[in-house]
């Protein structure tokens, strides 16, 4: 990858973590941090590998790419406005009386496929998708972002044994692995480690990657399949609240909303970054 | 039922390269014809119902149209929030089939009674529900809900169901059909008990009762003018279902005549008792368990139903 390309990329994380945090602080909303640890994974998505046409949201053959956990709907709503699904001022009416851009993610904005909010539905409908794209022969291929937490879903596990057993080599997971969930450390609600190897057991291809690092990420989800005939799995190591000082991995700010001051001081500290 | 299911759907299927069949793992002997004629458009999914639902709604979203298959609430109840947001929500052209609705499964205990499928499902917007009554009206239905846009839910009962209508009605989604005209009181029924309920109503003309005959094989839009007509022409209504007494077609058609304006008429509500059934029985014996239809019938005629809350199966 070019350095300026790098450059862009880390751009568009920076700008949609701005973006997400004036929503969420307007809104008074939860999951910012969650939102935090998917930004450089989105921006690679929608900057550097989604083949998409933000003029045409509904073209037959865009790949798909579905948002398993829906709370992080802000910084999505965030990079389908950057790259024009939408004008960027509508993220003003995030949460707003009578907004289609609700808390958790929907599809009647344009460029959203699916609607989740509920955990562990992304995985199956995704599996769907890749299935029906390999039996009509079409070329597009299927991206679902889960969250680490969401993993404790058992329909995440039905789809983890069918996408093998189908030979979904168009399918691609990511699992934002921040390590923490809603209301403790994933070590210590369920903890999932090995969570590779559990993959591995499963018959998926599988790879780690440091989150934030955009162009690791776009390497790795370039390579995919990473084994011919198989689903692959991309576990991207990430930090909660990424970006912000006192958001890194702090579990308050799942459900935390900036203040003002807050705000100011976490504006401040992601514009002083590349 | 089930088997003028895969019959009418394998037609469908040859001239329509948009429609597949999923299963979780349950239909042997019944899917395999169409599993063999169209390999590449259906899938067991395994035993897996949330997983069967959720790919279900990514392959319809995908531009198809996907028959799910299992029976009594494995396909419905197991996997009802998935069915809420992936299948409704989206608009997603998913049938959802189950086989076994009632008590066909009533020897294998209470984890397989279907009693409750049409209550639940009927509150979700947008999903259209049929209760056909016979392999007549089965085979009409599944060359309806083909042409449906959206989600659809088709309670079957089981093979072997006698034929009702003689010839083909005319049948369209939320239009009633009156097989059997009467002055004196209405049998709404919904779903296999219309076998049932046509030999009541026959019966009832033995002992100077005129019933008229309603087959509501669609639960959801319901024919809210053919439950008016009735109030207003036989003045009585008693509803047939192999479902719960709450929330299913009684309770329908009891919304429907508590919210119109127009002329009231008793109603009694003929289903499954609101309570466990833990014993082994045939089909026969738990809808006997549920109490004489036409007794019902005579009771209500004569003013003496009355509300029985406790109404248990025998212990
Ligand atoms: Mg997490």
């Amino acid at each position: 990858m070019t350095v300026e390309h790098q450059a862009e990329l880390a751009a568009l994380a920076k700008a949609i973590r701005l973006d997400t945090l004036t929503m969420v602080h307007r809104a008074k909303a939860s999951h910012v941090g969650s939102c935090f640890s998917t930004a450089e994974i989105l921006a690679v998505l929608y900057g550097d590998v989604l083949r998409v046409d933000p003029k045409n949201p509904r073209w037959a053959d865009r790949d798909r790419f579905i948002l398993s956990k829906g709370h992080a709907a802000a910084i999505v709503y965030a990079v389908l406005a950057e790259r024009g699904f939408f004008p960027r001022r509508d993220l003003t009416e995030y949460c707003v009386d009578g907004s289609s851009l609700t808390g958790h993610l929907s599809h009647h904005v344009p460029g959203v496929e699916i609607s989740t909010g509920s955990l562990g539905h992304g995985l199956p409908i995704g599996c769907g998708m890749a299935l029906a794209a390999k039996r009509a022969g079409r070329p597009y291929r299927v991206f679902v972002l889960l969250s680490d937490g969401e993993l404790d879903e058992g329909s995440n596990w039905e789809a983890i044994l069918f996408a093998p057993q189908h030979r979904l080599d168009n399918l691609v997971a990511i699992v934002d692995y921040n390590k923490i969930q809603a209301f403790g450390m994933v070590q210590e609600v369920l903890d999932l480690a090995p969570l590779a190897d559990k993959f591995r057991a499963f018959r998926w291809g599988v790879r780690e990657v440091d989150g934030h690092d955009v162009s690791a990420l776009s390497e790795l989800v370039h390579q995919a399949p990473f084994e011919a005939g198989r689903p692959s799995v991309l576990i991207a190591h990430t930090v909660k609240g990424k970006g912000v000082s006192f958001m890194e991995n702090q579990l308050a700010w799942h459900a935390k909303s900036p203040n003002a001051e807050q705000l100011a001081q976490a504006i401040r500290e992601l514009e002083e970054k590349p | 039922m089930r088997t003028t299911f895969i019959e009418t759907l394998c037609e469908a299927a040859a001239r329509d390269e948009r429609i597949w069949l999923l299963c979780g793992d349950l239909g042997y002997s019944v899917l395999d014809r169409f599993a063999e004629r169209f390999p590449k458009r259906f899938v067991n999914v395994g035993v897996a119902e949330q997983n069967l639902t959720g790919v279900a709604a990514g392959i319809a979203l995908s531009g198809n149209i996907v028959f799910t298959y299992s029976i009594a609430n494995f396909p419905t109840l197991r996997c009802l929030e998935q069915i809420r947001n992936d299948v409704c929500y989206h608009r997603a052209n998913v049938k959802i089939v189950s086989v076994g609705g009632g008590y066909v499964y009533g020897s294998q205990g209470y984890t397989h009674h279907g009693l409750e499928d049409l209550g639940i499902l009927r509150t979700l917007p947008g999903l259209t529900i049929l209760a056909p009554g016979d392999p007549v009206e089965s085979r009409l239905a599944v060359s309806r809900i083909l042409t449906l846009e959206g989600p659809c839910y088709l309670r079957l009962g089981k093979a072997g169901e006698p034929v009702v209508h003689r010839s083909p009605p005319a049948f369209e989604i939320g239009r009633a059909i009156v097989l059997r005209e009467g002055r004196d009181v209405t049998l709404i029924s919904t779903g296999g008990m219309l076998a049932h309920t046509v030999d009541v109503a026959q019966a009832l003309a033995g002992r100077g009762i005129s019933a008229r005959v309603v087959s509501m094989h669609t639960l959801k839009p319901l024919d809210e003018a053919a439950v008016l007509s009735a109030a207003a022409e036989t003045g009585a209504i008693v509803t047939v279902e192999e479902h719960s007494i709450h929330n299913g077609l009684g309770s329908a058609v009891a919304e429907v005549l508590a919210t119109s304006p127009g002329p009231k008429a008793p109603l009694a509500i003929w289903g499954a008792p609101d309570a466990y059934q833990c014993t082994a029985g045939t089909q026969d014996y738990f809808r006997a368990a549920c109490g004489n239809l036409a007794d019902l019938v005579v009771r209500l005629l004569s003013g003496t139903v009355t509300s029985d809350p406790g109404k248990k199966f025998p212990s």
